[in-house]
């Protein structure tokens, strides 16, 4: 290892040094840059709302507190929110997998004589949409308004997610499905018992990209659930935070830190924001790092993603 | 199917009885398969393919009380009223100058991390990068546009900060507030929250090239910038044509979330896109037709794009 670091240096030229010397920095840059906007607000979720209206937090919390965190979680629409968040992206990504995979394998067979139909009536969807009215009035006539139902029904079976998983598992010997149709397995038990579990690599991509959707969704609640609290979510809760703090002007804020000298541990919007901000990514960031050689696969396999 | 039960009764040859009883027993075969996937197939025309039928409403004077068909039809006049608006004429606007702006932005920037991160020789080192540049990926444009508010404001914003501490200028400027500002902070975003992301393909597409095209470069006495040039960046082209390709479909979703979530009246004439005015019209107003009339006015857009992007791209790379 070291023999090898010696000799290739002996082979770079001074471009080549300054080359690797600039790269780096700005490797650095973009790394700085990425995490930056997180750290922060992770400082800021720790620090006391009325300190940090005075500024000047960067990097780490100057009044250390729990304080925005335990007020959001006093708050019952947070404790609402969180739980609804939580179960439509387990619900929809349990049932995007199998119910996706599944009709991914019947269009693998091709003696199956809808395939050409169901691949057609898919891919279109990639292309056109109705658009939101038309999408909403469906919504209401289907008595989906103000229901679970609408945050996992309208996007059960991607196109996206069908091509990619389609395509993993034409790589998969058409033997092993031969033989066991030989030893009389139906087209369930074949799917169950063989594709299912093979594709596994793939699934995994697909379940992190349904649970990163699911997760992340705010205009479902905001257009068809807004006016049931108990179907609220937690990136909803966010957004109507963010839109009541859009226009608060800086003189607002000062008057704020004015009031709160008097009357210290007071939550701010920024303060309470940045806590629900960390609560609301931090699931789905500590999880991605190791599903990345999964990802990154599945990504190459569909071409691109939509 | 109907055919097929029909021309069993009526035989006309033997030999068409044995093609469509062949389909007919072919389809008792395979219920199985039929049964994985038919409900699927009725659900997704139910989901994109029924609310088609939602676009006369563009050419109703629609009425929510009234069924769908008996409502009084109006021709065009709702396209032609979404075409005098001065506003709607602003939202095309915006939505197109936004969308060139995501999309050479998104593709310069991606392309360029892409061949430095290719140069960069030590694994450990490439890798901690890449995982951090897909962070970003993973976050709700609701949290993006939070953060996006945090560090451009004038209280606290760390680049406010910046800006007054380098002396590029005397006092914070109110980024978000001006409308000169607006589609620089909305490009930048995007490329913040997917430059990592779209690295991804390049790369897969850059540790595809033979390596013995860089030997041969190298013998002819290339460097490293010649070889990124002449060896990296053509073999990437096919991807990159792809995309491109792909892309041009898509040019009138310049994205909503961001515009919608950052928006204030002091700079809504420079945010607002096609699909904030159709939220706007029709279902904040409740205008129906005339929100209608601009959903079609973009998807035929669209598909229109999508066919002639389908016609550029030859015969390898179809996309339908």
């Amino acid at each position: 290892m070291k023999k090898s670091k010696i000799s290739k240096l002996k082979h770079t030229s001074v471009g080549d040094i300054i080359f690797v010397i600039c790269n780096t920095l700005f490797m650095i840059c973009v790394v700085v840059v990425t995490l930056y906007p997180m750290l922060n607000t992770l400082a800021v979720s720790f620090n006391d709302g009325i300190d940090t209206v005075r500024g000047g937090i960067y990097l780490k919390p100057r009044v250390f507190t729990w304080a925005n965190y335990q007020s959001i979680f006093s708050k019952g629409n947070i404790i609402t929110a969180f739980t609804v968040s939580v179960s439509r992206t387990v619900i929809s990504a349990l049932l995007n997998v199998v119910f996706t995979s599944m009709v991914a394998y019947t269009l693998t067979r091709k003696e199956y004589v809808f395939r050409r139909l169901i691949t057609v009536v898919y891919v279109l969807t990639m292309y056109f949409n109705a658009g939101l009215i038309p999408g909403y009035m469906l919504i209401k006539e289907l008595h989906l308004l103000n229901t679970f139902a609408v945050y996992i029904l309208p996007g059960l079976v991607s196109a996206f997610d069908l091509i990619v998983i389609r395509t993993f598992m034409k790589t998969i010997p058409e033997s092993l499905v031969e033989s066991a149709s030989i030893d009389g397995a139906g087209d369930f038990r074949i799917f169950w018992s063989i594709m299912f579990p093979l594709s596994a690599p793939v699934l995994a991509t697909i379940a992190l990209f349904c649970a990163v959707n699911a997760w992340n969704s705010w205009f479902d609640t905001f257009l068809y659930n807004s006016s049931s609290q108990n179907l609220t979510t937690l990136q909803y809760e966010m957004m109507k935070l963010l839109s009541s703090t859009m226009n608060q002007s800086a003189t607002n804020a000062a008057a704020m830190a004015a009031k709160g000298d008097a009357a210290t541990g007071l939550q701010t919007p920024v303060s309470t924001r940045a806590a629900i901000t960390i609560v609301a990514s931090v699931p789905i960031l500590v999880v991605y790092p190791f599903l990345q050689k999964y990802f990154v696969k599945g990504m190459t396999l569909g071409g691109v993603k939509e | 199917m109907k055919t097929a039960v029909k021309s069993k009764k009526h035989p006309k040859s033997p030999e068409e009885i044995k093609t469509n009883r062949s389909f007919v027993q072919r389809m008792g075969l395979q219920w199985q398969l039929i049964l994985m996937s038919i409900p699927f197939l009725i659900h997704r025309i139910i989901f994109s393919y029924v609310p088609l039928k939602g676009w006369l409403m563009a050419f109703q004077n629609y009425k929510p009380a009234k069924g769908w068909l008996d409502q009084e039809f109006v021709g065009l006049k709702w396209f032609k009223q979404l075409f005098s608006d001065t506003v709607f004429i602003t939202d095309i606007r915006n939505t197109f100058a936004m969308s060139l702006i995501n999309l050479s932005l998104g593709f310069i920037t991606a392309i360029a991390l892409a061949l430095l991160l290719n140069e960069i020789k030590n694994t450990f080192a490439k890798r901690f990068v890449q995982t951090v540049s897909y962070m970003p990926h993973f976050l709700s444009w609701v949290i993006v546009a939070g953060l996006v508010q945090n560090m451009l404001s004038t209280d606290s914003g760390i680049v406010n900060d910046l800006i007054v501490k380098l002396g590029i200028s005397d006092t914070k400027i109110p980024f978000l507030s001006e409308p000169k500002y607006f589609w620089g902070i909305v490009g930048a975003s995007n490329v913040w929250k997917e430059v990592g992301w779209n690295t991804i393909i390049y790369l897969a597409a850059m540790s595809s090239i033979d390596p013995s095209l860089y030997e041969a470069a190298s013998m002819d006495g290339a460097g490293r910038f010649m070889k990124m040039f002449h060896v990296t960046l053509p073999g990437i082209k096919t991807t990159f044509m792809m995309l491109l390709i792909m892309n041009i479909g898509h040019i009138l979703e310049a994205g909503f979330e961001l515009q919608y979530l950052l928006t204030n009246g002091l700079i809504s004439s420079v945010s607002e896109t096609i699909d904030i005015y159709v939220l706007k019209y029709g279902i904040q107003i409740g205008n129906y037709s005339l929100g209608t009339a601009a959903g079609i006015f973009k998807s035929v857009v669209s598909i229109t794009l999508v066919f002639i992007a389908n016609k550029l791209a030859g015969e390898e790379n179809k996309l339908i």
